[in-house]
């Protein structure tokens, strides 16, 4: 049996695999939070907030109305989506004129209370979502266990991060919303509604968590702690990949998930602070992050 | 003369005040719960630990035998420096004297050195590390209800006479983890099986597929899971997943809670074979208990935990009442010289090191078919007597026992 540094090779790709499940929650994430920022310079602090109440919206929805998995998938992220408008058009409108300051404190208050909510309703430990009958199970690839579910989520994180990718930077659509956001003033003066596109664009990135909430359901457990834990080393992926770059923050979101599975094999009590020694490297080389332009 | 008489007068009053040893300290006695309120081990303890702490006040009758009781309660964050810091200020500065529950075996270690420093009460439920009564035994704590050489002999003994005889062990990297998996590894070896790994996983982990696929190569019978709350949840969970019991391995999960069955749910975790102190449903006794607790509690039933910490304030009150002072070091002697005896544990006594015995039970969960109602979970495999249940007083190292 080959072994690199100790490690048998087989054990080794098991391991990357692993780290590409984890890097496509990062990138999802990431590219949820790469597109608020980047569209409309707010600091959603409340990412990981709604990425945990995509997961409730999808356990409620069983729970309550016996909808399964697959229908979450379109409706939670639509239910967490108008949240967000909401949360836009009532609170976040009269910060733009302010420093980024404040929209990052009242994203963060509004974490703490709907993390806050749904713990005194539902306590810490977690509620069990099922994995839906036709993902259960996995297959034995030789060198690892590869449970299917896990390989339904790095195929469904990549479609939807191109996808999104494609929309901002190919599109028409994309293209009026980074006029919209380099220029307000005049791309309102050939007529665009700016306002609601700004208004939609925070609550696609929402939706965009609220995704990554349904399809983290079935593996981690749905509890209210889900989005804390898990926000801060996005915010560290979107830091390295650039605040603002949509594909710098899907690549290193799986890079960095492919890091921090290697950091696991080879000393695992380092795991959760390998990306975050990553971020200060990066951050002392190219303060604008790896793909991120200089504004 | 202003100034003379300002001072006659505060020094009038420092003698009055040196005077009143025998007394309640500021005529209050203060209970100050401490645990994690919001984190992974929010639902073992948590808000939960306050209700059983007001419960057991309200049940000892403390405002009919006119003692003023005042429950105060803080979220420790599972931080050694916040805890440390919370027992400080508590101490010093809100006059608390007595702190119950913490759980999270590095505060509790920390918060037992601070009560030491400073002559107070601690009484440890929710904390595991055997420690407490060994090497880190204190004149001024009790450690309640539960330890890792009680699981490693409860849960771990059973599994391996039953022919789990080479482990892998999945260990939170802190004072807890190293302790349990150093118990039980102690307890494999003893009954003539090997320990082929380990891999520390940091505290607060959601994702274990990594360390479960070294667990799997390892090929160890048995996969030891020496962590708790939250952590335990999503190993389980995602060994499931990984299908390592259809593949021939099995865990064990050494700490193991009624609220954590309750996340997982009976259809992951029946077959869970555990070791715990005290279960709602024992007797007609602890069933009234819980039903009490769960109406304050939103319907949810308590763990040994909550139970825990009932039993351990009505013995501190009474001990308080008959004592009167709340001088830390005298009332924690006089709780080691008494019998305890409440509607939860029953009869029970204290050791010298500071360790409470009680029986304590080996359980199995239940199946989805066998449960009759909310929190059914648990069936009876065995009893482990009190005099067995913890480990020798003179095999702890404890400076305390001569």
């Amino acid at each position: 049996m080959t072994e690199i540094f100790g490690i048998p090779t087989v054990a080794l790709f098991g391991q990357l695999l692993i780290g590409l499940i984890n890097g496509s929650f990062y990138a999802l994430l990431s590219l949820g939070l790469a597109v608020i920022f980047g569209l409309l310079n707010i600091i959603n602090f409340a990412h990981g907030a709604q990425y945990m109440l995509g997961a409730f919206c999808a356990y409620l929805l069983l729970e309550k109305a016996g909808i399964g998995y697959w229908w979450s998938l379109l409706l939670a992220p639509i239910i967490v989506g108008i949240t967000g408008l909401v949360i836009e058009r009532t609170m976040l409108k009269q910060l733009y004129k302010l420093d980024h300051l404040y929209g990052l404190l009242l994203t963060f208050g509004l974490a703490l209370i709907i993390e806050g909510l749904f713990r005194n309703e539902f306590g810490s430990s977690g509620q069990p979502y099922p994995i839906p009958a036709e993902l259960a199970g996995g297959k034995n690839l030789g060198f690892m266990f590869l449970p299917v579910y896990r390989g339904w989520v790095i195929f469904a994180s990549l479609a939807v991060c191109l996808g999104t990718w494609f929309l901002i930077e190919k599109t028409r659509l994309g293209a009026y919303l980074r006029a919209a956001t380099e220029n307000p003033q005049l791309v309102q003066a050939f007529g665009i509604n700016v306002p609601r596109m700004i208004t939609l664009t925070y609550g696609f990135g929402v939706a965009l968590a609220a995704f990554a909430g349904v399809m983290a359901g079935p593996i981690y457990q749905v509890s209210p702690q889900m989005g804390a834990n898990i926000i801060i080393v996005v915010f560290a992926v979107v830091v390295i990949g650039g605040m603002g770059s949509i594909m710098g923050s899907i690549v290193t979101g799986f890079g960095l998930g492919l890091i921090e599975g290697l950091t696991k094999v080879f000393y695992p009590e380092a795991s959760n602070t390998v990306i975050f020694i990553i971020m200060a490297i990066v951050l002392l080389i190219k303060p604008a992050g790896l793909f991120g332009t200089q504004k | 003369m202003a100034v003379l008489r300002k001072m006659t007068a505060a020094v009038a009053f420092a003698f009055a005040a040196t005077g009143a040893q025998a007394q309640i300290s500021g005529d209050v006695i203060k209970i100050g719960v401490m645990n994690d309120m919001s984190g992974l081990y929010a639902d073992i303890g948590g808000p939960g630990s306050v209700i059983a702490a007001k419960m057991a006040v309200e049940d000892f009758g403390a405002a009919k035998k006119g003692m003023k009781v005042e429950v105060l309660a803080a979220d420790h964050q599972n931080k050694p420096d916040v805890g440390s810091t919370l027992a400080r200020q508590w101490y010093d500065v809100e006059g608390v004297d007595v702190i119950v529950d913490v759980p999270t075996s590095s505060v509790a270690l920390a918060v037992n050195q601070v009560t030491r420093d400073k002559g107070k009460a601690f009484l440890v439920t929710g904390a595991a590390t055997s420690d407490l009564t060994g090497k880190a035994c204190s004149p001024n704590t009790i450690h309640w209800l539960y330890d890792t050489w009680m699981l490693a002999n409860g849960t771990g003994s059973a599994i391996v006479k039953t022919g789990g005889d080479s482990w892998f062990f999945l260990t939170a990297d802190y004072a807890f983890g190293h302790a349990l998996e150093r118990d039980t590894a102690e307890v494999v070896k003893k009954n003539g099986g090997k320990v082929l790994g380990a891999v520390r996983h940091p505290l607060s982990t959601q994702d274990f597929s990594s360390f479960l696929l070294q667990a799997q190569a390892s090929k160890a019978k048995i996969i030891g899971l020496a962590n708790a709350g939250g952590d335990t949840i999503n190993s389980i969970k995602q060994a499931a997943e990984f299908g390592i019991v259809q593949a021939g391995q099995n865990l064990a999960g050494l700490l193991v809670f009624l609220t954590d069955v309750h996340g997982l749910g009976l259809k992951t975790a029946q077959g869970l074979i555990l070791t715990e102190a005290w279960y709602w449903d024992l007797n007609d006794s602890t069933r009234a208990w819980a039903k009490r607790f769960a109406k304050q509690h939103g319907g949810k039933y308590p763990s040994m935990d909550h139970a825990g910490v009932y039993s351990a304030v009505i013995h501190y009150l009474k001990t308080v009442e008959a004592l009167k002072t709340d001088d830390g070091t005298k009332v924690i002697a006089k709780m080691k010289a008494t019998p305890t005896d409440d509607p939860l544990f029953g009869k029970g006594s204290i050791r010298q090191d500071g360790r409470k015995i009680h029986p304590v039970y080996l359980f199995e969960v239940k199946k989805p078919s066998e449960s009759k109602g909310p929190y059914d979970y648990y069936k009876v495999r065995a009893t482990i007597p009190a005099e067995q249940a913890f480990r020798p007083m003179k095999d702890g190292g404890c400076p305390l026992v001569k």
